[in-house]
Formats: structure tokens, sequence, C-alpha cells
């Protein structure tokens, strides 16, 4: 973090993007490749039995973490993307939807895997609007609820907006009106405590590299009841029991799921990543972000024609804005050049912005390594951009 | 004057400026003299896939040289596009086609020179370039 770019101090607010990386999980990663390097499942020798139970004991901790009620529930994955992936792809084949409802406020992985999934089982797409400060419409989620959507797949928060949707009670209403319930934790993971029994979700999936840990991996969690019902999504290696040229039968839970060889350093850089998580007052950590969220909105909110796309009062972890007369992308590009890192453009959420009429925002996201001293160097250089732009 | 020499009176005019703010600051004053693209080309067809900005690009021949009209909703890509139309514009598609394109690393662009930059620098010169292959098939 005491790097420079273009000879300034860098000052990374892009951690919706990915966050960096504690040196504890860089070293968990290294130290992988340097003793334990193995292939998994397989050997019977003594590095693949270390890596095995490495790789397995890391599923154990990423279970604990969100309170999954078996490890077995946790499958990994390359990360959030190829976890929705799975699920569309497995449960269009289990269930062929005719109806899957979204919000109006995902993020394209969120949204195409369903949309064509249901269009290829000649189904149709519904989607639950939000207000003008990004606020999900809960009546209106309610009443496409009773059109009987199969699936109901949600971002917990939004990674244009930072809206947090209140998923507890649109799960509720979800199983109330016999859907099942897919939850998009991307950008939740690194910010608010979760708990997958106390939400009842049937699915959460995130990504590690959202949340301190290397990239490559990332989880989808899922009920027993469900991955037992579901097809496998890819097949060789790992996910076979028997083979014959006649038959293949499947393995058990997780590892029908987790076709050929897994990420298995990225998994123990996840467990670390957790781990130092778990080292911190998350209830400091959240108090600290969400501080910066408020002292940013509060302090861009003097430059004139500012506008933030977002207000939702449930707000977590990132600002996004628009300044009239100004693209986002001449303001992106200019304080780069001032060291500051953000997002610019759509943030592969082209429904939102098409929703606002905007071509994109300028997006300001924190981790819990960011200080107020790094936004007042984000407010000068907006402000000395903006200027600069008018 | 041919392009050679509009790209060499450019990289003189940037390197007034050491400082990147004052050569931005120059990149969008500049961008303010592009000749604006005619609102019936304005359209789909006529607009360059740059992830973040739109770009809009038209070009005419005349009399063998080859003319272009640009626009976009982003000061700073308007200002690139208007240097690139400054050294083509009024050449012939030969020239344009043969053009060497090093002088905007000479005034610091290179970094925009990327092809998964996402103000799509690259595709405006291709862009550009298929115009070019287009009318000299046709001159």
């Amino acid at each position: 973090m005491d790097q420079q770019v273009y000879g300034k101090p860098l000052v990374y607010l892009d951690n919706a993007a990915t966050t960096q990386k504690p040196l504890c999980v860089i070293e968990r990663e290294r130290d992988y490749y340097l003793h334990e390097n193995c292939n998994i499942h397989r050997g019977v020798h003594y590095l693949s039995q270390m890596a095995t139970e490495a790789y397995e004991h890391a599923r154990q901790t990423v279970a604990r973490f969100i309170d999954a009620k078996e490890s077995h529930e946790i499958v990994f994955t390359r990360g959030t993307t190829e976890s929705l992936n799975l699920l569309a792809s497995s449960l269009g084949q289990l269930m062929s939807p005719q109806k899957i409802l979204i919000t109006a406020m995902e993020h394209h992985s969120n949204l195409v895997p369903w949309q064509q999934m249901v269009q290829r089982c000649g189904g149709q797409l519904l989607v639950a609007p939000m207000d003008d400060k990004g606020v999900l419409d809960l009546q209106a989620y309610e009443d496409l609820l009773k059109q009987g959507p199969q699936i109901v797949a949600m971002a917990h928060v939004s990674n244009t907006l930072g809206t947090v949707n209140p998923v507890k009670e649109m799960i509720r209403l979800a199983h109330q009106y016999g859907a099942i319930t897919v939850v998009d934790g991307a950008q939740s993971i690194a910010h608010l405590p979760i708990d997958v029994q106390d939400l009842d979700c049937d699915f959460f999936v995130f990504s590690g590299h959202k949340m301190y840990a290397p990239m490559g991996i990332g989880c989808l969690f899922g009920k027993t009841e469900w991955l037992e019902k579901m097809p496998p999504y890819q097949f060789g290696g790992e996910m076979v029991d028997t083979v014959s040229f006649e038959k293949t039968t499947f393995n058990k839970l997780p590892f029908k799921f987790e076709a050929g060889t897994p990420n298995v350093g990225a998994a123990l850089g996840l467990e670390t990543a957790i781990q130092f998580l778990e080292h911190l007052d998350r209830k400091a950590v959240e108090d600290h972000e969400n501080l910066l969220v408020k002292t940013t909105m509060e302090k861009l909110s003097a430059i004139v024609g500012m506008h933030f796309v977002g207000q939702a009062p449930e707000h977590s972890g990132l600002v996004s804005f628009i300044i009239d007369g100004i693209h986002p992308y001449d303001l992106g590009t200019i304080i780069d050049k001032m060291g500051v890192a953000v997002r610019t453009g759509h943030h592969c959420a082209e429904p939102v912005m098409t929703r606002f009429g905007i071509p994109g925002t300028v997006r300001t996201s924190f981790a819990l390594y960011n200080t107020l001293e790094e936004v007042d160097v984000l407010v000068k250089a907006v402000t000395r951009a903006a200027n600069m732009l008018r | 004057m041919t392009i050679k020499e509009i790209q060499d009176s450019i990289v003189e005019d940037f390197s007034m400026f050491d400082d990147w703010m004052d050569r931005y600051a120059m990149l969008i004053e500049m961008g303010k003299e592009c000749p604006i693209i005619d609102d019936q080309y304005r359209d789909e067809k006529h607009l360059i896939n740059g992830c973040q900005s739109r770009v809009w690009l038209h070009a005419e021949l005349k009399d063998g040289k080859v003319y272009f009209t640009a626009d976009s909703d982003a000061v700073i890509t308007k200002g690139i596009i208007y240097l690139l139309i400054k050294v083509f514009s009024g050449q012939t598609p030969n020239d344009i086609l043969s053009a060497d394109l090093s002088f905007l690393d000479e005034i610091g662009l290179k970094e925009h020179l990327s092809p998964t930059r996402s103000n799509g620098l690259v595709s405006m010169v291709k862009q550009m370039m298929l115009y070019a292959e287009a009318f000299k098939s046709i001159s």
C-alpha cells in the first residue's frame, strides 16, 4: 500500500473490483507452492494427503465463516461468476424454470446466466424494480413473486449503488411463494457478517478476491437437499465415482461439483483471509468502512453538480457518483494521474445505468485499510479534475 | 502538410508541457476544434465500440482524399479522436494506410494504445484504417 503511481502515493479506492491482499494471505499461498504443492484427493503419498487435508480444512473454515450447517455444502469455484453459471446450468436442467425473478440492480453475472438459461427453457425473466434512491420496491417484488417464479436471484449488496438489500425478508417472502433463493454475496462478504442459516437462503455465492483472498477462488454454498438433487455442471477428474464406457456415476458432495484439479493454493489463501478477518473486530471494521462512506459523501457533496447514484439508507462499502456535464471516463482518467484509483463506467451493470439514464458513474469503493486521509486526497483530486473538465 | 509533418508539429506542441495536467488540458482544448460529425451519422452504425465513452466517426472521400468528422461524449476521448483526425484528414487512403503512429508514444499517449484500454483508441485507429481501405478500393 506504500506504492507510488505517477510519482504520487497510490490511493486505492477500487476495492469493490478486488481488494489488496494482506501479507499473511500472500505468504500462505507462497508457502503452499514452496512446501505443500501436490494434487489432492488422489495420491496415497505424504504430500498429497497433507494437501488434501489442508484443502478440506479450508472448506471447513469457509463453512464456519458463513455458518453453513455442513462443510460439504461449500463448493469451491473460480469465483462468483462461475458459481452463478454453475447454478444456472444445473438448476436449469433440474427444473426447466419458466420464470426467474431478479432485481433491477444485478451485476451482469447475476443476470446473464439466468436470462440465457430461462430463454433456453422458453421462459421469462422477471425484474423487481427499484426507486430513484436505489432502494428495491419490496411491494413490487412480492407482486412478482405471485407470478410464481421458481428461482429468485438477488444481490446482497449492489456493486454499483451500494444498496444493502433486505435479503432475509426477501428470502422469507420467496419461500412463502415457493421459490428457491440465490444470494449474490460478492459485495457483502468483505463488509457484512454472513450467516446462511439465519438468512435461510438456498444458495449463497461469493468470490475470494473481493475479501482479501487470492484471485481464482470463490465459493458456492448450497443447502444439502438442493446440491444432492442437482446434476453436475462439469465432468471429469475429481467429480466421478465410477466410470465405464457405458456409464458414469458421480462422486458425493461437494466433489460432484468440483471437476478437474482445483486451485488448492488459492483455497488455502482464502482460509488465511478468513482467519485474518476473524482476528479483527468485525463490528469496528464495519463502523470504520461506514465512516469512510459517510465522510466521502459529505465532502464530495460540496462539489457543484454532484449527484450520488445510490442513496439507499442501508448502504455499504462504496460511493457512486456523477457530476453534471462531466463524463465519468474523463474524471477517472484525470484523477488516476493524481494517484487515485477508482472505477468508472457501467460496472458490469448496464441496466442500472439505463434505469438512471446515465452513461456510467465514478465509483469509489472502500476496504478496511483505507483511511480518512485518503478520502481527503480523493475529494481534492475530484474537485481539481471537475474544475479542469468544466 | 504530410502526415509526418503534422505529427511532428503535434509532438512539438505537446513537448512544451512537462506536466501531464497541462497535456490533458491541451488535449481537452484541442477536442473543441474537432470537426463535428453531422447529426445524420450520429447513429449505431458510426459508433466505435470503446467500452466507456461513446465515439462516432464518419469519413468521406473528396478528390482522392479522406475527410473525417467525429464526436464523443467524453472530452478526453474527443481530444484523442481529434488528434487522429488532424493527422489523417485530407490525406490519401494510401498515405493513411502506411502511416506510422509512433507520435502517440512521443506525446505521452502510449498508455492509451494498449488494446485493453477502455477509451478505444485502438478501435478508433482501426476504424480510420478500415475507411481508408474501403476508399482505396473505390478510388
